[in-house]
C-alpha cells in the first residue's frame, strides 16, 4: 500500500489545506507585524515611515493597556471558576439516574448554541435590566432596590453571561469523561472503604484531570477573545472599567484608526495566545501518541 | 489446486530487514501453520502471500503461476483477519455476499452461496443482522463464511482466534480443523500460540526475527527440534534447560529435558528438588520446583502426585528423550 | 451492579438535576415567552402566560427585513461549511490512511492556526479585505470563516476516518474490490456518519461566529449575528421584538445542536476527549 505513487497522491491531498492555512496564518500576521514598528494612521496619510518600538510604548504607557489586561484576565480566571466547578457539580448530578435525563441534557447544553450577540442581549435586557430585568423584578418582590448591573459591576456582568454560554460546554465534557469511569473501579474503591468524598478526590478527579486540562485550555483560547458580548452591552465602559486586549485592539484600530498601535496590541495578543496555545498543543498531542 | 511456493522472498519496512530470505513450499491440501513470538515476522509473511504487501525480493508462485505482482484479489485467495474486518454497515447476508458480487455473480446463485456457508457455519438464523449485533464467535464464523465461499485455492488466517475467550478458541480450533477436513483447501494460519500450531497443523513453520527455524509436522519438532529456539517454543510447559556440569557430563554445552520427561519420586532420584507451587489438574501434576546445584525445573506427571508446597522429591531425567544442544545452540545428534 | 438504586435518591437527583437545568434554559425560556407578549406585556413585570401574539414576529420581518440577514446567515455558514469539506476531506483522508513521520506535526501546525488570535490580524484582514472589495460581501466572509473553520473541519475529518480499520480496506481488496467499489460499497457508508457530524457542528460555529460577521459587514452581507447586535443600540429597545428577534436567530441552530450533542464533545476537544 504504502507505495510511492499513494505518497505522491497523499501529499496532492493535503496540499489545499496545508496551502491555504499557510497563507491564512502567514500574511496576515506579517502585516500585523510590518505595522506595529509603522507609523500608520488611518485619519492621518503624512504620517508613515518607520516607527521603531513607538508603537509598542505608546500601547504600553496607555493607561487603558493595563486595564486592559487585567480585565482580561478577570474574565478568564472568573469565567473558568465557574465553569469548572459549576460543571463538575453538574456532570456529577446528571451522572445519577434521573427521570428525564435526554430532556435535562437538552436545557443544560442550550446556552451553547446561543449566539454571543443574542446571549448578551438577552441577559442585558431581559434578566439584568434594572428596570424591566426579571432580576429587577425579584428584588421588587422582596423589596430591594433593583440593580443596575452593568452601571456597577459591568465586568461581573460579563463574567455571568459568558460563563452562561460555557457551562454548557464544561459540563457536558465533563460529563462525557465521567461517563467512562470505569465502575469496577468505583466498586473496588467503595470495597477499600472510600466514601463519596474520598471516592470524588481520590478517583473521580484524578479521572477527570484530563478533561479538566482540555476545558481550561480550550476555554481559554475562545476567552481571551470575548468581543461580542462587550460590543452588545457595556461597549467597553464605564470608562474602560469592562475593556479587555481584545476590545483595546478593536477600539485603537477601527474607532481611533490608529494601524500602528492596534498592531502592536495585537502582537501582544499573539504572545499571550501563544503562551496558552503551547500547552493546549502539548495536552492535545499527548492524545495522538495514544 | 493450491500449493504455494516462496522463492528467496524478502520484506524491507525502510530501515528494518523484517524478512531477508524465506524459502518455503506449501503443497495443496496441506494445513499449514506460521508460528513464533510476536514480531517473528509470521504476518507480514502472509501478507505478502495474500499482496498485501509488495516484496522487497523474490517471487512467490501459486499453482506454478508467478503471481508476485499480481493485485491481492487476483491471487485467488482468502483471509480471515484479526478484527475480522467486517463491513459493520452490510448486514452478514451482505458481507458474506460481498466477494461474490464484487465477482459480479448473479443474484440468485450469490443467494445459493450464502445460504449454503451460513448452513455450514450456523449462521442461518443471523443472516439479516448486522456485525455489531453479533458476539465473537459469530462474527468469526461470518468473517470465514465471507471466505468460503469465494472457493479460494487458499485460506489466509491472521491470527484468528486472538480476540476470543479460551473456552471458545478451543470450539473454534475444532471447526477450523474440521472445516479443513472437509474443503480439504491449502491452509495457512498464523499464530503465536503454540498449542493452536500443535492441535492443528500438518505442518509447522517456526519462525524467528525473520528467518525459518524449523519446518516439520508437529511431532517431529516436539520429538527432534533443531535448535534450542524450537525446542524451547515448541511444547508446554516449556522444555528445562540445564547447564553446568551435568551437560558437560553428556558432552553438550545445554542440555534440555521435558516436562513430562522427568521421572518423579518421593524416595530417590539423580537430583533432589523443593517443591515452590503444585499444580494439581486432575489428571496431570505440575510441579515447579528448585532443584539443588540446577535452580528452578518443571515437571510433570501423568495422574495425582501427592507433593505440595516445600516437599522435597526426586526427579530422574529420562536420558533416552534428552535433548543435547552445542555452543551454537544446535542440536547434537547421537 | 446488582445493588437497585433506590426511588428516593433518583427522585431527590431528579428534582435537583431539572432545577439546575431549567435555572440555565431560564433566560431561553423567558426569552421565547416574551416573544409571544405584545409590547405593553413584555415590560409589565415577571408574568410567565404570554397573551400568544406573533405580532412582534410579524413587526420584526416588516420593519427590520430579518429575511435577509437569515439569508445569509444560512449561506454563509452552509457555504463555509461545504468549502471547508471540499478542501479537508482528501487531506484527512491521506492523513488517516497513508500516514507519514510528518503527519503529526501538520496536524498540530493547524490546530496551532486556530489559536491566533483573531483580534490580531483585524487590521491587516480589514485593509486587504477593503481593497479587495470583499468587505460586507457574502464571498468575503463565506471565505474568511472557511478559513477560521478549517482545522477544526480536518481534525474532525481525521479522528473519524482514523477510526476507519485498515483491515477493512484490505478485506475488501482481498474480496476483489477495486478503487471504485471500495470507496462505493465500503469507504463511503463508513465515512458519511463523520463527515455528516463534521458538517452539523462546524455549520453551528460558523453560524454563531460573531467577531468577523460584525466586523466585516455592515448591510447588505450581515449575517444574524451583525443584525442582532445592531438591537444594542437604544432604538431596537423594545422587548417583545427583541425577544422575536433573538428566538428567530437561535431557534434554527439550536435545535441542530441538540441533535449534534454527541459529536460536540470530540469535534470541540479535538478528539482529547470522547
Amino acid at each position: 500500500m504504502a507505495t510511492q505513487n499513494t505518497k505522491t497522491l497523499a501529499r496532492a491531498m493535503m496540499a489545499p489545506s496545508v496551502l491555504l492555512l499557510l497563507v491564512w496564518m502567514i500574511v496576515p500576521l506579517a502585516m500585523t507585524l510590518w505595522f506595529s514598528f509603522q507609523n500608520y494612521n488611518l485619519l492621518d496619510p503624512t504620517q508613515t515611515g518607520f516607527a521603531g518600538l513607538f508603537n509598542y510604548e505608546f500601547f504600553y504607557t496607555d493607561p487603558a493597556f493595563f486595564q486592559s489586561i487585567w480585565n482580561t484576565l478577570v474574565i478568564v480566571g472568573g469565567v473558568l471558576l465557574i465553569t469548572v466547578v459549576g460543571g463538575i457539580a453538574i456532570a456529577l448530578l446528571l451522572d445519577q439516574p434521573i427521570f428525564g435525563q435526554g430532556i435535562v441534557r437538552i436545557l443544560i447544553i442550550s446556552p451553547f448554541f446561543v449566539m454571543p450577540p443574542v446571549a448578551a442581549l438577552i441577559w442585558k435586557n431581559m434578566i439584568m435590566h434594572p428596570g424591566y430585568g426579571v432580576l429587577g423584578d425579584i428584588n421588587r418582590f422582596f423589596g430591594f432596590e433593583p440593580v443596575d448591573w452593568f452601571a456597577r459591576y459591568p465586568l461581573f456582568s460579563i463574567v455571568v453571561i459568558v460563563a452562561w454560554q460555557w457551562l454548557p460546554f464544561a459540563t457536558l465534557i465533563l460529563l462525557t469523561a465521567l461517563q467512562s469511569l470505569d465502575g469496577e473501579q468505583k466498586e473496588a474503591a467503595e470495597m477499600d472503604g472510600a466514601n463519596f468524598l474520598n471516592r470524588f478526590i481520590y478517583l473521580v478527579l484524578p479521572h477527570l484531570a484530563r478533561a479538566i486540562t482540555v476545558v481550561i485550555l480550550i476555554q481559554t483560547i475562545f476567552l481571551l477573545g470575548v468581543y461580542a458580548e462587550i460590543l452588545v452591552t457595556t461597549n467597553g465602559g464605564p470608562g474602560y472599567a469592562s475593556t479587555n486586549l481584545a476590545f483595546l485592539i478593536y477600539r485603537t484600530a477601527l474607532l481611533g484608526y490608529d494601524v500602528g498601535g492596534a498592531s502592536a496590541g495585537g502582537i501582544i495578543a499573539v504572545v499571550l495566545a501563544n503562551i496558552v496555545a503551547f500547552f493546549l498543543m502539548r495536552a492535545v498531542g499527548k492524545n495522538l501518541d495514544r | 489446486m493450491g500449493s504455494i511456493t516462496l522463492n528467496k522472498v524478502s520484506k524491507v519496512f525502510g530501515e528494518a530487514n523484517v524478512i531477508p530470505s524465506i524459502d518455503l513450499e506449501i503443497n495443496n491440501g496441506e494445513f499449514v501453520v506460521f508460528v513464533g513470538p510476536s514480531g517473528c515476522g509470521k504476518s507480514t509473511l502472509l501478507r505478502l502471500i495474500a499482496g498485501l504487501e509488495d516484496v522487497s525480493g523474490g517471487q512467490i508462485m501459486i499453482d506454478g503461476k508467478d503471481v508476485t505482482q499480481a493485485a491481492p484479489a487476483a491471487r485467488g485467495l482468502a483471509m480471515v483477519f484479526q478484527s475480522y474486518a467486517l463491513y459493520p454497515h452490510m448486514s452478514v447476508r451482505k458481507n458474506i455476499a460481498f466477494p461474490l458480487k464484487m465477482a459480479k455473480m448473479d443474484q440468485s446463485a450469490i443467494d445459493k452461496k450464502v445460504e449454503a456457508a451460513a448452513k455450514v457455519l450456523n449462521l442461518t438464523d443471523y443472516l439479516e443482522r448486522k456485525p455489531s449485533q453479533l458476539s465473537g464467535g459469530q462474527r468469526q464464523r461470518v468473517a470465514i463464511g465471507r471466505a468460503i465461499v469465494r472457493e479460494p485455492s487458499a485460506f489466509l488466517f491472521d491470527e484468528p482466534l486472538s480476540n476470543l475467550d479460551a473456552a471458545l478458541r478451543g470450539t473454534m480450533r475444532l471447526e477450523i480443523s474440521d472445516l479443513h477436513n472437509q474443503l480439504k483447501t491449502t491452509m495457512i494460519y498464523v499464530t503465536h500460540d503454540q498449542v493452536e500450531a500443535m492441535t492443528m497443523a500438518d505442518k509447522i513453520v517456526v519462525l524467528n526475527r525473520g528467518n525459518i527455524e524449523q519446518v516439520g509436522s508437529p511431532l517431529d519438532l516436539y520429538k527432534n527440534p533443531r535448535n534450542l529456539f524450537v525446542a524451547g517454543f515448541i511444547g508446554s510447559p516449556h522444555m528445562n534447560f540445564v547447564d553446568g556440569a551435568y551437560a558437560q557430563s553428556k558432552n553438550a554445552k545445554m542440555a534440555g529435558i521435558r516436562p513430562e520427561h522427568l521421572g518423579l519420586s518421593k524416595d530417590s532420584g539423580l537430583w533432589t528438588g523443593t517443591v515452590k507451587v503444585a499444580e494439581h489438574l486432575g489428571a496431570d501434576t505440575f510441579l515447579h520446583l528448585d532443584v539443588d546445584g540446577i535452580g528452578p525445573v518443571t515437571a510433570r506427571a501423568g495422574g495425582e502426585f501427592g507433593a505440595h508446597h516445600g516437599d522435597r522429591v526426586y526427579l530422574t531425567p529420562d536420558e533416552s528423550k534428552l535433548h543435547r544442544f552445542d555452543d551454537k545452540g544446535l542440536t547434537i545428534r547421537a | 451492579m446488582a445493588r437497585s438504586v433506590t426511588t428516593k435518591h433518583k427522585v431527590i437527583a431528579t428534582i435537583a438535576a431539572w432545577v439546575v437545568a431549567l435555572i440555565i434554559f431560564f433566560p431561553i425560556l423567558y426569552t421565547i415567552i416574551t416573544s409571544l407578549k405584545t409590547e405593553p406585556e413584555a415590560i409589565a413585570g415577571f408574568n410567565l402566560i404570554p397573551s400568544f401574539t406573533l405580532e412582534s414576529y410579524i413587526t420584526v420581518q416588516t420593519q427590520r427585513d430579518y429575511f435577509t440577514p437569515f439569508m445569509n446567515s444560512v449561506i454563509i455558514s452552509v457555504g463555509s461549511t461545504i468549502l471547508a469539506l471540499i478542501v479537508a476531506i482528501p487531506a484527512a483522508w491521506a492523513m488517516a490512511f497513508s500516514p507519514t513521520k510528518r503527519t503529526k506535526g501538520i496536524l498540530m501546525w493547524m490546530l496551532s492556526t486556530k489559536m491566533m488570535p483573531a483580534v490580531a490580524v483585524l487590521v491587516p484582514i480589514y485593509l486587504l479585505f477593503r481593497d479587495f472589495g470583499l468587505l460586507d460581501s457574502r464571498i468575503g466572509l463565506t471565505v474568511m470563516l472557511m478559513l477560521i473553520n478549517l482545522p477544526i473541519v480536518v481534525w474532525m475529518l481525521y479522528t473519524y476516518f482514523r477510526e476507519i480499520p485498515g483491515e477493512i480496506l484490505e478485506a475488501a481488496r482481498m474480496d476483489g474490490a477495486g478503487l471504485w467499489q471500495e470507496i462505493v460499497h465500503v469507504l463511503t457508508p463508513m465515512a458519511v456518519p463523520g463527515i455528516a457530524s463534521t458538517l452539523l457542528l462546524n455549520i453551528i460555529l460558523a453560524w454563531n461566529e460573531s467577531f468577523w460577521t460584525i466586523r466585516l459587514s455592515t448591510t447588505n452581507a450581515a449575517p444574524l449575528t451583525a443584525f442582532i447586535a445592531s438591537f444594542s443600540s437604544p432604538q431596537g429597545l423594545f422587548w417583545a421584538k427583541l425577544s422575536a428577534a433573538s428566538t428567530m436567530a437561535i431557534a434554527p441552530i439550536l435545535i441542530l445542536g441538540w441533535f449534534s450533542q454527541k459529536q460536540l464533545v470530540r469535534g470541540l476537544t479535538f478528539g482529547a476527549v470522547k
